[in-house]
């Protein structure tokens, strides 16, 4: 599984990421996490609010941060 | 009954003078602090359940097919409720004039979305009453538009950066929420919200209440009252480095108000303070070059203190 999360780089960004990771972790899922931070990449699929989350190509949702809760309910 | 509250709380439990001026300033400072976090808690919560519902990928669809003037008015109107913060400034940026939004409709969206702020609204709503809320919403949108026109005019789409032009924007498939997840979304939003502003609204309202209860009348008059005709670009060019919250300006505002200051000046002090922010240029500049960048800072500048003129004027 490829998990990216795209940002800019901004506070909100990186709770994203840091969350996202410790989802992984606790449900034990065989994820690689990525920050996605140039622009071309994260315009590529279509998200203009970040942060987004994009799981295997689909992105799941953008424009906030998602709780680790919510992420591991994303993965499972 | 909130002002019964802080009577009772700083004249009888602390047992202050309410003629004194730190009675005075304690009381204004209790009643606004507890009127404004019941106000934000509530209305904030509203507004991200309808945000829920506008989302930028949505708003750059409604806005590809329209052209300008009326792309103009559609950009400005629905700047109000499209939830976007600062930081994705860039990609929205990008995402509408890649999508063929003219440059001009875009900027107006850019305008509106943080001048119109709907925490503001409310708050002036709750602090002045609707016709002055209604100002605030008319005045930034007519702002929004013109300068939106103005620039589409100038023809300057040579000076948006070069890398811009070739960036290609892919279609996302995102999820529809559930109504169960944007009410959890709004709850969530809430909170994230009112825990990054309340030391600015504390501070607001504490500035607020200094100047209400010591700041001596004739003063604040004298120097920005409605006889210097200097008053209104003099407020715009101190909102301008004041990046603050909106929350956090209204009481400020509304202390101003109390002292005599003319409608039109102070909102145009509040205007500056939201949509011409230096953080926000430091982000635009990745996607403007200088010279569009300063154009849309000065017409917003302008535009802005000829709406302060003008309420002065009418008002």
């Amino acid at each position: 599984m490829k998990i990216e999360v795209l940002g800019t780089g901004c506070a909100k960004c990186k709770t994203l990421y840091e969350n996202t990771k410790k989802a992984v972790e606790e449900t034990g899922t065989a994820a690689e996490v990525l920050k996605v931070e140039d622009i071309p990449s994260i315009m590529k699929y279509g998200v203009m609010s970040t942060p987004a989350l994009v799981i295997d190509g689909q992105v799941k949702f953008s424009g906030k941060v998602a709780s680790v809760v919510e992420i591991m309910e994303m993965l499972s | 009954m909130l002002k019964t509250f802080a009577d009772y709380f700083v004249f009888q439990v602390v047992g202050l003078d309410a003629k004194s001026r730190l009675g005075g300033a304690l009381d204004f400072f209790v009643y606004d602090t507890v009127k404004i976090f019941l106000l934000l808690t509530t209305i904030v919560y509203v507004v991200a359940v309808i945000r829920s519902y506008f989302s930028p990928e949505r708003t750059r669809r409604i806005l590809s097919h329209n052209r300008e003037y009326v792309g103009n008015v559609l950009a400005a109107l629905l700047g109000i409720v499209t939830p976007f913060c600062s930081c994705s400034a860039v990609p929205l940026f990008i995402g509408f004039v890649e999508s063929g939004i003219p440059l001009g409709v875009t900027f107006s969206f850019l305008v509106s979305s943080p001048m119109v702020n709907e925490v503001a609204l409310i708050m002036l709503w709750g602090l002045f009453g609707w016709k002055i809320a209604l100002t605030y919403v008319g005045s930034g949108v007519v702002v929004a538009i013109v300068a939106g026109m103005v620039i589409g005019r100038l023809r300057m789409e040579r000076h948006v950066q070069d890398y811009v032009w070739e960036i290609k924007v892919g279609a996302a498939e995102m999820q529809e929420q559930t109504f169960r997840e944007k009410l959890d979304y709004a709850a969530g939003y809430t909170v994230g919200l009112l825990k990054k502003i309340w030391p600015y609204v504390i501070i607001g309202i504490g500035l607020g209440a200094f100047i209400h209860g010591y700041a001596p009348e004739d003063l604040l008059v004298r120097y920005a009252g409605r006889d210097n005709p200097l008053a209104v670009p003099l407020a715009v060019l101190i909102g301008v480095p004041l990046y603050s919250n909106a929350a956090g300006i209204v009481p400020v505002v509304q202390a101003l108000m109390e002292k005599g200051l003319p409608i039109g000046t102070v909102l145009a002090f509040m205007m500056a303070v939201t949509a011409l922010s230096l953080p926000e240029a430091v982000i635009l500049k990745n996607v403007l070059k200088t010279r569009l960048l300063a154009t849309f800072f000065g017409i917003v500048a302008a535009a802005i203190v000829i709406v302060g003129y003008l309420f002065n004027a009418i008002l």
